[in-house]
């Protein structure tokens, strides 16, 4: 049976519950969903850019959906604390996919923003929602159809021509119930011409014992000479999937940080699309992922150069472990008279035992002769050599081998652009590789230690 | 302090050393020489525990324990230490938290407790002196981007910290200018004591007169085939290894 029947029915069956807890211009685009997944055969895994990720399998369990909005009986401020020390950020709180209010109010945002529920979003500001809602995202894609057909908020950051936001926001997606549940939520990020905005995104899970489905969406659009920095970092747990659909349209001029950061995760899938609009816009697109057990993660990327004179700098780098896997598939596409691109990807990788798996894709296509691009891929194993002199100095073998992964992902932490954030990144994975616990309440030990560290 | 008894060492399958019998005591200093092939840096290796090398026979005793069952980094507590002839570049990882790592290990080893920031800066600062390496060098990544002295005085740095209580220092000779060679050999003698030893392996005698040696060996494939005082490598120097190596060829036949 298709996975997807499931969802079908239950949009069909509740289809007033649900659109009476959710927005109108949400509500607009669910018909459009809906004929699209009733014709649609969900790709096969081992079909292209599908190697690794099994969609039939991670929609099939029976999750619970809360169409009815029932609210979940947790004091967000009370079990998330993790914030980035020497980093002062709002927060945006999801619970499972119900948007939280939180101390961090509208009101203490500066001026030229807007940040909150998507919800609420389309209501007070429908031309600039509906202007960019359901539009940079391809409905065609099965993870953007299904999150249309039944996602009935999110959050919405707008920043306005010519403001450019100092204090970065922070979006905190927490998965949290006693039963198997399926998350849909919807991200739609708008940062007009000449303005400016961080923002740091990071998912969580709650229950280790709970099988949780995050389904995201997530559209972008970048005006001219605008800045946007977009950190995703996932921390969730072995029996969380998730299934990320990044959309991004970039405007000539713009500049763009893109980072996805797995540090825990179940089973990840997280899919980047971008274009750039118009000339000398610039885009750095990174991640990382830190695989062992038996976890799986998947990023796919399509980069694609539609105007000339753009500049793409690529570099994804994964460190797999145990029995797990990791898959990077990238294409970029530079179209016809897309004259004088720079477009560099790079794909490293390290497999620390012989039942872990790396699958790696890197693509070039090119339709114009005036370009600058290149791409590699490379996986193996930690250098013996580098291992035994770090011994004969007394370093133990595992200490030895920590130092050199996080060594291995010393550059993609260093492109982080948020000062606090590069530090506690070098300090979480330096945890990571560790094996010092995950999650949340070990997260909030590290900030309450570094903070002591910091006092003494 | 160091007994080796005909030990037997192989790599890939093809048999390097085939048999060395070596004593080492406080307070001396062994020049190992020989032609290229010889052996000299597989000796090495094995006795700093390189696992990409098989011990296929006899025994290494470092005061009276099994040196050969101790994993490398056991062997570096214990007090041995090999300055390497390639120092190996580590991207990413810096000095200061290589050689911080390196420190403490040890002290755990000992019991001890880690040492404070303070004191630890202090200790880089007083043995950085030693072989005049600079400053800058501790921020960088381990070895990399350093010229050719400049690694061979990290090796030294590095010995200087860790305080061996045996240095085997292979070809720390080499790649190096005379100003160069004069600070390491000159590192080298201030860390000498009555009751630490090294064992220098070298090509040529150039570095012998400034690091006397008490003992001159030399390796022919795979063996210690003759042994004698710094007159021996004098006499390398002038006649070339062509005469031993006819020598022992001709006591193999």
């Amino acid at each position: 049976m298709n996975a997807l029947t499931q969802y079908i029915e239950l949009y069909n069956g509740h289809k007033a519950l649900l659109e009476g807890n959710s927005a109108r211009l949400l509500n607009d685009c669910r018909e459009g969903a809906l004929r699209v997944l009733e014709g649609m055969e969900l790709p096969a895994k081992g079909s292209e850019n599908y190697e690794t990720t099994d969609l039939q399998a991670m929609l099939a369990p029976d999750y619970g959906v809360n169409i009815a909005r029932v609210p979940i009986d947790v004091n967000p401020a009370a079990t998330f604390h993790c914030g980035v020390p020497s980093l002062s950020t709002a927060l945006f709180l999801m619970v499972n996919d119900l948007y939280a209010e939180s101390d961090s109010t509208r009101e203490e945002l500066p001026e030229g923003v807007w940040a909150g529920s998507l919800r609420r979003f389309a209501g007070e500001h429908p031309d600039v929602a509906a202007r960019y809602y359901g539009k940079i995202a391809d409905i065609n894609n099965p993870v953007v159809a299904l999150d249309t057909l039944l996602a009935q908020d999110g959050i919405a950051i707008w920043v306005r021509k010519g403001y450019r936001i100092e204090k970065p926001l922070q979006i905190v997606n927490i998965l949290q119930n006693g039963a198997p549940l399926m998350a849909v939520r919807r991200l739609l990020i708008v940062v007009e011409d000449d303005a400016e905005v961080k923002i740091l995104s990071c998912d969580h899970t709650q229950n280790p014992d709970v099988d949780f489905l995050a389904l995201q969406t997530i559209e972008m659009h970048v005006g001219a000479n605008a800045t946007l920095d977009f950190y995703d970092l996932e921390e969730s747990t072995e029996r969380t999937s998730r299934l990320s659909a990044l959309y991004l349209s970039q405007e000539g001029g713009s500049n763009v940080m893109i980072d996805g950061i797995t540090l825990y995760n179940g089973k990840t899938r997280n899919e980047f699309h971008t274009v750039f609009r118009g000339a000398d816009a610039r885009l750095h697109l990174y991640g990382m992922g830190i695989e062992d057990r038996r976890r799986r993660l998947d990023n796919y990327s399509r980069i694609e150069h539609a105007v000339g004179h753009c500049n793409t700098d690529e570099l994804f780098k994964y460190v797999v472990d145990d029995e797990a896997v990791g898959a990077f598939a990238g294409l970029i596409l530079v179209q016809p008279g897309a004259d004088g691109t720079e477009a560099y990807q790079s794909n490293r990788n390290i497999v620390g035992t012989d039942t872990a798996r790396m699958f790696s894709k890197p693509q070039l296509e090119i339709y114009d002769d005036d370009v600058k691009c290149s791409h590699g891929t490379a996986t193996g194993q930690l250098d013996e050599m580098q291992v035994f002199y770090m011994r004969t100095r007394g370093i133990p073998e595992a200490t030895a081998k920590l130092l050199l992964k996080q060594a291995f992902m010393a550059d993609v932490i260093d492109g982080v652009r948020l000062p606090g954030l590069k530090e506690r990144l070098h300090m979480l994975v330096e945890r990571r590789f560790a094996g010092e616990g995950g999650g949340c309440s070990n997260c909030r030990s590290a900030c309450a230690d570094r903070e002591e560290e910091k006092e003494s | 302090m160091l007994k080796v008894k005909n030990l037997h060492a192989q790599i890939n399958g093809k048999e390097i050393l085939k048999g060395i019998d070596l004593e080492v005591r406080p307070g001396e200093v062994h020049a190992i020489m020989g032609p290229n092939g010889s052996g000299k840096s597989t000796l090495s290796m094995v006795l700093a525990g390189n696992p990409a090398y098989e011990v296929t026979g006899g025994s290494a005793e470092f005061y009276g324990k099994d040196l050969l069952a101790m994993p490398p980094e056991i062997r570096s507590h214990e007090g041995v230490f090999l300055g390497f002839q390639y120092p190996v570049e580590i991207p990413g990882v810096s000095m200061v938290n290589f050689m911080r790592a390196a420190v403490n290990a040890k002290r755990e080893y000992f019991g001890e407790p880690a040492m404070s920031a303070t004191d630890f800066l202090k200790l880089m600062r007083e043995k950085r002196a030693i072989v005049e390496l600079d400053n800058k060098l501790a921020s960088r990544s381990v070895n990399e981007g350093f010229s050719g002295g400049e690694k061979k005085r990290n090796e030294i740095f590095q010995m200087a910290v860790l305080e061996p209580k045996l240095s085997i220092l292979d070809e720390t000779d080499s790649g190096l200018d005379i100003d160069a060679l004069r600070i390491v050999a000159e590192g080298v003698n201030k860390l000498k004591s009555d009751r630490n030893a090294t064992i220098v392996i070298t090509h040529y005698q150039r570095l012998l007169d400034y690091i006397k040696p008490d003992f001159v060996h030399i390796l022919y494939k795979g063996r210690i085939v003759m042994t004698g005082g710094p007159e021996l490598a004098l006499e390398l120097e002038e006649r070339g290894y062509d005469w031993i190596k006819q020598q022992v060829d001709s006591e193999d036949k």
